[in-house]
């Protein structure tokens, strides 16, 4: 019984193993100019994590083929070092690795929400509802006029609650149901839910973050490659919660110059 | 510490009548029995919900023979709506996480083997058990009540995240009674929950019989006390946190719901509240709840593995110490699940540090159960397998937490069913390996009868390689960025997935299946077992002092001196290489 789960526990840990190595199932090519660190952290950790759990279970494999009861009466022996050794291995072995996770993984995390944008970073403010996201732009004026949530009004397409009767800063802004941006330009994002709270997901610019009612949060990347992407709702957010989800429109700044040309008509 | 010169008298006469002695009964054992079988009514509902979760994923428009019985709104025809997935998913999550993951290791086995392991006769008040565990009852009616009322359980998942939990019927289906029923069952739960812990830690500390020092507790018993004084904080700020929110819903206070929400149209009347508020109060008590699921399971499997191994454990003393430090570390890190919430990035690091540090005892633990395995004369009968099993997947599910601990990678994954993967391995799939293992090890002392071993091997072989089929692709699947709580994938990148899902879905019906072998077995041996021996696993805790099952003042009037400490496995004994807890002979020159 001892040799079998050993085998079985063999089996688990290479099966494991093998579509990890040949990222059978892996994260998307990275198209953001932070990617790259959350990247090299991510295949640090599964370099660590990876070895650990492998070589836990080849040792448990080991361990349960070896001292199964033999039924002889054998005195029980103990591992050599004892309880000791264990600890400070432990200790060891966890502690180096947490420290080098925790102090090199900061970089990113650093990257994204300590920095402030970049002065020249294209204001967007995106509003999440149920179940669909919106983009304003600020227009020529570079203002967004002010939210009025009691104007909110879907069937006239006054996503937003914008008053421009009254409002002249909201007169030239712009609304889009795509999120689009031009290439190799910072971007700053003010994320505001209009309802309940929802996220914003991106695989390919490695970014994710929750819209929480009643906070409007500052988000900020580089797009770095032109192309089509799709961003989706990761916070529950309602019945249509598997529905929720836009477009990112990588453009080169060209393209996208014109694109807010057409829109500002 | 009482001593036997004071014996704690049993405080009320054996039942005789049926209610007394079956349903509201004062004895610690057949409250035990109560919360195990509730907690088995709730695992096998949960797991059917599962199943019809899986399968809607999969084959999305197919219809579910008999589902529309169970909801006609909710699968019209038979197919399964959106938001009836999601009424299912917070049913399936709630039901685990706190009918089966708390009730069965902490409530269910604690409160039968507590009491018999520190050789009391009951509890230190039986009243309180008794009204613990009807409380828990009533929260179970009370949530599955929300099956049978028009709008359906709520679609809000098992964290009840405000706004959406909190604003009302605008928000979506089930958010109106189904929703209050939720809030009102979590919050009985909660009252149940402390009137047990604080039962557990009075027990523990005032009625230890003759010898039991603090030292002498069996790991098991250790392993119930750190969890219920976990539970006491615990579910102590759970249970206002639910007032609260009943109080947004039914009396128009805003704790939860900020000013400006525009939800279906309709301006909410509400300001001042914070979602961010909810999340910190549901996770403060959040956290420590893997903990009082997991706690017990490291606690049993520990008891076992010495019972199976014929030998202690490396250092039991390094594994309290390391249980307690879990525990408390468990107070520190819920902002881990609030990474990307919308707090103070600063924070993240605060408690990404000691997420990371909680991995060190954790680690220890794990290192000395495999090490204890070193020189051991392992017999592998059923319950020996599930401990095994257990520490296989208790370290799957502790590594992927090296990931879900970085702020900078829980960008990536944070929402994803690699998250999904790691809280199942670790805190679902552990601690139910661990009620599996409790269960084969201890059905003789509850029932007098022994479980079929051959079927309760091939309920393992079947289980363990089962869940590894179904929850290692979850993570892949996170890496791949599948989003979690999606009921239909209709994203472009999430189409090459569906090959993966199926795989995924056939295994959680084999696994699932595999359940009524151990289903079976348990009720054919309750009736026609083998009878058991007087201890059938060689153990020396004090429950093997005594008679299957035990008697109604557990050992019969007997008043239990202990000599030994819990772990004399491996030594010269006059029955063999085990000194029992209340064995006269002399203490070994080489124990523990």
């Amino acid at each position: 019984m001892g040799k079998l789960l050993a085998v079985v526990l063999l089996v688990i840990a290479i099966g494991s193993a093998i579509p990890i190595l040949m990222h059978t199932w892996w994260m998307p090519e990275d198209i953001s100019s932070h990617g790259y660190m959350i990247d090299k952290q991510m295949s640090e950790t599964m370099a660590e994590s990876g070895i650990a759990f492998v070589a836990a279970q080849l040792v448990l494999a080991g361990f349960v083929a070896m001292f199964g009861d033999k039924k002889n009466g054998r005195k029980a022996t103990h591992l050599p070092g004892g309880a000791k050794a264990v600890v400070i291995a432990a200790i060891a072995l966890v502690g180096t690795e947490v420290l080098a996770l925790g102090v090199f993984g900061k970089d990113a995390w650093a990257e994204v929400y300590f920095k402030k944008a970049a002065t020249d970073a294209l204001p967007i403010q995106v509003q999440a509802e149920q179940f669909g996201f919106y983009f304003r732009y600020a227009g020529p004026d570079g203002k967004f006029g002010p939210l009025h949530p009691d104007k909110i009004d879907e069937g006239n397409q006054n996503f937003f609650g914008l008053d421009p009767a009254n409002d002249v800063e909201s007169r030239d802004d712009i609304i889009a149901a795509s999120l689009v941006i031009p290439v190799n330009k910072p971007i700053s994002l003010m994320m505001h839910a209009k309802d309940v709270g929802h996220s914003f997901y991106v695989r390919e610019l490695r970014i994710q973050q929750d819209f929480v009612p009643g906070l409007d949060i500052p988000m900020h990347f580089t797009a770095t490659k032109v192309g089509k992407y799709e961003i989706v709702c990761t916070q529950l957010c309602g019945l249509g919660h598997y529905n929720m989800r836009a477009y990112l429109e990588v453009k080169s700044q060209e393209d996208f110059d014109q694109w807010l040309k057409q829109q500002s008509q | 510490m009482s001593d036997a010169s004071a014996p704690v008298a049993h405080q009320h006469a054996a039942p005789t009548g049926l209610l007394r002695k079956y349903v509201f009964s004062l004895d610690h054992k057949m409250i035990g029995k109560q919360y195990y079988g509730l907690a088995l009514v709730s695992v096998f509902l949960g797991m059917i919900l599962s199943w019809l979760m899986r399968f809607h994923l999969v084959w999305t428009n197919a219809a579910i023979p008999g589902l529309r019985l169970l909801s006609k709104n909710g699968a019209p025809g038979g197919v399964m709506t959106p938001e009836y997935y999601l009424s299912l998913l917070t049913m399936h999550g709630t039901l685990m996480v706190f009918f089966v993951l708390t009730n069965a290791p902490f409530a269910g086995f604690g409160n039968y083997f507590l009491p018999i392991q520190i050789g009391a006769e009951d509890m230190a008040f039986p009243r309180f058990n008794m009204m613990s565990f009807w409380v828990t009852f009533v929260a179970f009616l009370v949530l599955i009540a929300s099956f049978f009322i028009p709008d359906g359980p709520p679609i809000s998942g098992w964290t009840a995240y405000a706004p959406l939990s909190a604003v009302g019927k605008d928000a979506g289906p089930g958010l109106a009674w189904g929703q209050n029923l939720w809030a009102i069952s979590i919050g009985l739960f909660c009252v149940g929950q402390l009137l047990g812990s604080l039962n557990f830690i009075a027990t523990t500390l005032d009625l230890r019989t003759k010898g039991m020092t603090l030292s002498r507790l069996p790991i098991s018993t250790w392993a119930w006390f750190i969890t219920s004084c976990i539970g006491l904080l615990a579910f102590a700020v759970l249970l206002p946190a639910c007032v609260l929110l009943i109080l947004d819903r039914v009396a128009g206070t805003s704790f939860f719901i900020p000013a400006g929400l525009v939800i279906s149209d309709h301006l909410q009347p509400h300001s001042g509240g914070s979602p961010l508020l909810w999340q910190h109060l549901f996770w403060f008590f959040g956290h420590p709840e893997v903990y009082i699921a997991i706690v017990p399971a490291m606690g049993i499997v520990s008891h076992i593995l010495m019972a199976s191994m014929r030998k202690p454990l490396l250092s039991v003393k390094v594994v309290y110490v390391s249980m307690i430090a879990i525990g408390f570390l468990s107070y520190m890190v819920w902002g881990h699940h609030m990474f990307l919430s919308g707090m103070n990035p600063f924070s993240a690091l605060v408690f990404s540090f000691p997420t990371l540090i909680i991995t060190i005892p954790a680690t220890i633990i794990t290192m000395i159960w495999i090490g204890s395995i070193y020189g051991a004369n392992l017999r592998f009968h059923t319950p020996a397998l599930f401990s095994l099993g257990f520490v296989s997947v208790f370290v799957a599910g502790g590594v992927s937490g090296f990931f879900l601990a970085q702020p900078s990678l829980d960008i990536y994954l944070h929402g994803t069913y690699f998250v999904v993967g790691h809280f199942h391995m670790v805190m679902g799939v552990a601690a139910i390996f661990g009620i599996l293992a409790g269960t084969y090890f201890w059905f003789p002392k509850m029932s007098g009868r022994m479980m079929n071993d051959t079927l309760g091997k091939i309920h393992f072989w079947l289980t363990f390689i089962g869940v590894y089929c179904i929850f290692m692709p979850f993570h892949f699947l996170g890496f791949a960025g599948n989003v979690r709580r999606y009921s239909t994938f209709v994203d472009d990148y999430l189409q090459p997935l569906l090959p993966l899902h199926k795989f995924i879905s056939i295994a959680a019906f084999v696994t699932g299946a595999a359940q009524l072998i151990f289903l079976y077995n348990l009720i054919y041996s309750r009736f026609k077992g083998a009878p058991a021996p007087e201890n059938p696993w060689e153990a020396t805790s004090l429950e093997w002092s005594t008679t299957s099952p035990p008697p109604f003042d557990n050992f019969g009037g007997r008043h239990i001196v202990v000599n030994h400490g819990p772990n004399e496995y491996g030594v010269d004994g006059a029955h063999g290489d085990f000194i029992m807890q209340d064995s006269p002979e002399p203490e070994p020159a080489a124990g523990d």
